[in-house]
């Protein structure tokens, strides 16, 4: 890998985001004989959130063995050391094939010049228009880079307190349990001494680990469901080693402190969500963290116009995880949030191999078939799927889709079916799923090639509505 | 997986195996020689946690340590293997004495002796002198 | 000695510092908080009302059509965003019809510019997510938004580049007046740090605070009772919901809340209206936030407030009389009161301003205009540049070239242009305010700590120093590692 002194004309894969999902790509990419491929990355360093992530349990997967989530970047970058991959620090990507527009450019009226748009013709390879990147870096300055594919990576943000509305003060120490872990993990500032967390996810509970080594006191961690939204593991080794309750279906319905925090009201919910009255009690606390759900960052990708799934909140994407935009491709935290780096690396890599073919003029073929949700799905990844030809040279036996999904519940004992219009193609069974952890299936492509109907559905089903379908 | 055994009297403790993100559900409960059942588990690496988490149970510490000369003034650490769970804050006040000098490495180490467990604390991140 | 000393920089005391700075005069201003705009100013619906609404011939009236109309000029030579957009008031009944004929008529005898009454099916071609319940509105366009906090920085800004004394984080504990047998001619104001202040002229321009000001000098003829009104910020994707700033018909029941764009693209959505005790209760309460939300859905029914990105809370100056006050106390013909700044001060700001100057020449000001005032004020705002002048900008400066508010697209030179600006902000609030840096969606997630590091850098304090708003707002309490320092070495 090396940085970059000058732009080329024309790059065949532009991967925005040099973090697990960015390197893994680029990695793919380079490994299928692409020779031009840059990585933007925003920080002055390369690896991601897994910067601060200093805990270990990443990599059991993809690098079968345990690692922190530096050791896992450090990792990612060595795999790149031997190849040619191009990668530009610093820099922030303003903008996708279109120009920057910045919404409040009018309320200074007349002020501003219109930028110019040129038009730029067909690539030899592609037969397309190569796509533009808008970036603006200290060394460079603002820059247009062209490349015949583009990868998105640049991951998901943590929501903060705005989107769930938590009524009370707005004093210092309530933050993203991210933001806090930047702190503690990157800064060496502790962010509070008696503290509270709202949300079960993952980085709640490490962080209510993390601070309780660094000698802070977590008086609780606080889930809105009645389940736990992270790993089983977490729960254990994060709050049950020290002591810490989880108070599952409270949430917090006040904050208080004018300039500090001071303390924090909790209540029970019930089956609705809604604070059950009466069910108050309060932490005197001077930090809140929130862990209260991770959004794919997409604004990119929405100005660019490329069309988001509501579920996911990341872009519809196919089995080679290209989005609707040809070229453009997505993957890892910003096509939907996972829960384990490893998968991310995974995908990616499949990202990194499309847009390497992609680039040489060998996009994807076949059929595509959206695949339905049905009862208890919330999403699936690739949202929809291409079909090869019966007699294609490319319906490889051994060939499979890789397929992400998650649920809208947890339930016990539930078999997974696929059906091609009325007909189910294939069951799986497993003993539990959970909103919390992303499941994946392998589906075989000879499952699907005489696919018919031109629509998949996946669905769960108790083993007594198996009986009942059996029956029908 | 052990064997089954039936006629048991002592009650069967409920575990959750931490080892892999699989998180299984374990059940483990006591036979009449003294030995531990282990059910529940999708591998063999879950019957030795279960039976550790009974006996001895042990941790993998993940941390900072100060560092001088860096662009950051924390560097992450961990212990090389895991120690014992009731040694942790233990070492995190023997970890809060020490101060590495950039530049470090990944994989360098950090400390010889964690908390008197004789393993070692291990940088998990390249950091270079500025 | 003073010629001149304002009490309180929101929006009122702002408008007053920059009228007067354009005179030959020594101006103070003493501000409680550590920045400007950290009242009301800063937490209200950021709109330049038409003026339709205040009673005909009140000064409220008077005050706001001048006030906006000064404000298209100032907002232009200090470069502050501000957007025409018009706005609608919304009927849902025939008695909501009624009102807003008597809007109208009201606006009319206001001088309010191109009113017109408009037909359901006319108002969904300007709005086509209007509810169907709407039955008719009353178009204001010359109705605009600002930036609220930007404007009374602005104003600030260009008062303290002319020679004006700005001392921020000090409020007034006590005020004497003069004595002209003891041969003081002047003010004696003792501020919160304990520093004593001559000047011959007050304005009290304290918002929420206005009465206990007042009553330091033995002034009791108003009283302050505060009502707090909430809001939603929702995020940029929302900003396109609707075009106009949409008022609900004034009811019996309520003024209804607003859904409108703002000046950065956000939509805003509020706000109630609640009587409070404490002036400086700003805390948001679920059932309000609920109410406003049920509202605001009376007029659009697609608002996306999953597109939520902050609540906050603003305390309006609502004083015991039904208009502004704008007079001398009846204390001393020079301390003159700027009280009672409720809805819509915002729009008339700069006039009540102008009023006050006119006041304190009665009281015996000798106003004399500057020479050599410099009336000019530019912001860099890197996003809105072309990519040639983006880079012409970075190859100058390549702080120009890290963003570091990624939301907003706000870049590191930008954040130390404005903490060495006029009038440095010195928190990561003030910040926001000041350059919109971690005002965007995830509200200052990911930039917060970078802008922490660049605020200690800058202003030369030490990490622990730096605070989120207020003196006391603390964000780190203490090093991980407390030990180290007497560590050993390896």
């Amino acid at each position: 890998m090396k940085a970059v002194k000058q732009l080329r004309d024309c790059y065949d894969v532009l991967i925005i985001g040099g973090g697990p999902a960015g390197l893994a790509a680029a990695r793919a990419a380079w490994n299928d004989g692409a020779r031009q491929v840059l990585i933007i990355e925003r920080d002055s360093v390369p690896g991601g959130i897994l910067n601060q992530c200093i805990h270990n349990g990443f990599g059991l997967h993809y690098f079968h063995e345990e690692l922190t989530g530096p050791e896992y970047a450090g990792r990612c970058l060595d795999e790149l050391a031997d190849t040619g991959v191009e990668l530009l620090l610093n820099t922030m990507v303003l903008s996708l094939d279109e120009l920057p527009q910045e919404p409040g450019r009018e309320a200074l009226g007349g002020l501003l010049p219109e930028p110019v748009q040129e038009s730029l013709s067909p690539d030899l390879l592609t037969g397309r228009p190569p796509h533009r990147v808008f970036a603006a870096s200290p060394e460079l300055g603002s820059v247009c880079i062209k490349s015949r594919a583009v990868i998105l990576a640049m991951g998901c943000r943590e929501r903060s307190r705005g989107a769930i509305q938590i009524p009370g003060t707005r004093p210092a120490g309530v933050l993203t349990a991210g933001a806090a872990q930047r702190y503690v993990n990157l800064e060496g500032w502790q962010i509070g001494r008696r503290v509270v967390i709202l949300g079960s996810g993952d980085i709640g509970l490490i962080m209510a680990r993390r601070l309780t080594l660094e000698g802070a006191r977590v008086l609780a961690c606080v889930e809105l469901m009645p389940y736990s939204s992270g790993l089983l593991r977490n729960l254990v080794q994060c709050l049950d080693d020290f002591g810490i309750p989880l108070l599952l279906s409270h949430t917090v319905t006040d904050i208080r402190g004018r300039r500090r925090l001071t303390g924090v009201t909790v209540s029970q919910v019930d089956e609705n969500r809604q604070p059950v009255s009466g069910s108050e009690q309060d932490f005197d606390c001077d930090a809140l963290l929130l862990s209260v759900g991770l959004l794919p960052e997409n604004e990119l990708t929405r100005a660019a116009h490329i069309p988001l799934d509501p579920r996911t909140r990341g872009a519809y994407v196919y089995e080679n995880m290209e989005t609707a935009s040809a070229g453009v491709f997505a993957c890892g935290n910003v096509a939907h949030v996972h829960d384990l780096v490893d998968y991310v690396s995974e995908e990616s890599q499949r990202a990194g191999q499309a847009a390497a073919a992609y680039a040489r003029g060998q996009g994807i073929s076949g059929r595509a078939i959206p695949i339905q949700h049905g009862s208890g799905i919330l999403y699936t990844v690739p949202q929809s799927i291409h079909i090869k030809a019966a007699g294609d040279g490319q319906a490889d036996r051994d060939a499979a889709y890789n397929l992400f999904f998650r649920v809208t519940r947890p339930q016990q004992q539930v078999r997974i079916a696929l059906y091609d219009g009325d007909r189910c193609l294939k069951r799986w069974t497993k003993p539990s799923v959970a909103p919390g952890e992303m499941e994946r299936l392998k589906l075989p492509q000879t499952l699907l090639k005489d696919c018919g109907s031109g629509s998949l559905t996946l669905t769960l089903e108790h083993p007594a509505v198996k009986e009942a379908t059996a029956n029908a | 997986m052990l064997e089954e055994n039936s006629g048991q009297s002592a009650p069967a403790r409920e575990l959750v195996c931490i080892i892999c993100p699989r998180g299984c559900q374990l059940s483990v409960q006591e036979n009449p020689d003294g030995s531990l059942a282990v059910h529940g588990n999708a591998c063999p690496r879950g019957q030795t946690y279960a039976i550790k988490e009974l006996t001895a149970p042990s941790r993998t510490l993940t941390t900072t340590v100060r560092i001088k000369s860096a662009a950051l003034p924390v560097v992450p650490v961990k212990s090389q293997a895991e120690i014992p769970k009731a040694k942790l804050f233990e070492a995190m006040q023997q970890i809060s004495h020490l101060v590495l000098t950039a530049p470090v490495k990944r994989g360098s180490v950090a400390l010889t002796d964690l908390a008197g467990t004789g393993i070692s604390l291990i940088v998990t991140r390249d950091m270079e002198r500025v | 000695m003073f010629d001149c000393t304002i009490i309180g920089c929101g929006i009122t005391g702002a408008a007053a510092a920059y009228l007067l700075s354009h005179y030959d005069l020594k101006l103070l201003v003493l501000e409680a908080s550590n920045d400007v705009a950290n009242g009301s100013t800063k937490a209200n619906s950021a709109i330049l009302h038409a003026g339709f609404d205040p009673e005909p011939g009140s000064l409220m009236a008077r005050a706001n059509v001048r006030g906006v109309e000064m404000a298209a000029e100032i907002c232009r030579r200090l470069d502050v965003p501000r957007l025409n957009c018009g706005a609608l008031v919304l009927a849902f009944s025939p008695d909501d019809l009624h009102t807003i004929r008597e809007l109208y008529a009201r606006g009319l005898a206001n001088a309010v510019p191109g009113l017109r009454l408009l037909s359901a099916v006319e108002a969904r071609q300007l709005e086509p997510y209007l509810a169907d319940t709407v039955t008719g509105a009353l178009l204001a366009p010359s109705s605009s938004i600002v930036d609220p906090w930007e404007y009374a920085l602005a104003m600030t800004e260009t008062a303290v580049k002319n020679g004006l004394v700005l001392a921020l984080g000090r409020g007034v504990r006590e005020i004497k007046l003069p004595d002209a047998a003891a041969g003081k001619d002047y003010f004696e104001l003792t501020d919160s740090q304990g520093q004593r202040h001559q000047s011959r002229y007050v304005i009290n321009a304290a918002g929420v605070h206005s009465d206990q000001v007042h009553a330091m000098i033995g002034g009791h003829n108003f009283r302050i009772h505060p009502v707090r009104g909430q809001y939603f910020l929702l995020d940029k994707n929302a900003g396109h919901t609707c075009r106009h700033t949409l008022f609900q018909c004034p009811t019996a029941a309520g003024k209804g809340v607003l859904v409108s764009p703002t000046v950065h693209g956000n939509l805003i959505i509020g706000p109630d209206a609640e009587a409070v005790a404490d002036p400086d209760n700003t805390a948001t309460t679920a059932e309000a936030l609920e109410y406003v939300r049920r509202m605001a859905l009376r007029s659009l029914n697609n608002i996306p407030f999953g597109e939520n990105i902050r609540n906050f809370a603003g305390v309006r100056a609502q004083s015991d009389r039904p208009d502004f006050i704008v007079e001398a106390s009846p204390q001393s013909p020079r301390f003159i009161n700027l009280a009672g700044i409720k809805s819509p001060g915002l729009s008339a700001a700069p006039a009540i301003a102008e009023m006050a100057l006119d006041l304190l020449a009665q009281a015996g000001l000798a106003l004399k205009r500057r020479a050599d005032y410099d009336d000019s004020r530019r912001r860099i705002r890197f996003r809105y540049l072309t990519p040639a002048q983006q880079s012409e900008l970075i190859a100058a400066d390549p702080r120009y070239g890290h963003v570091v508010c990624r939301c907003e697209t706000i870049t590191e030179g930008e954040i130390v242009a404005a903490l060495h600006g006029p009038v440095p902000p010195r928190s990561l609030d003030a910040v926001k305010r000041h350059c919109n840096a971690g005002s965007g969606r995830c509200q200052g997630s990911f930039c917060g700590p970078r802008i922490h590091e660049i605020i200690a850098r800058e202003l030369g304090l030490p990490y622990d120093a730096v605070t989120q708003n207020e003196d006391g707002s603390y964000i780190v309490t203490e090093p991980t590692k407390g030990n180290s320092d007497k560590g050993v070495t390896v």
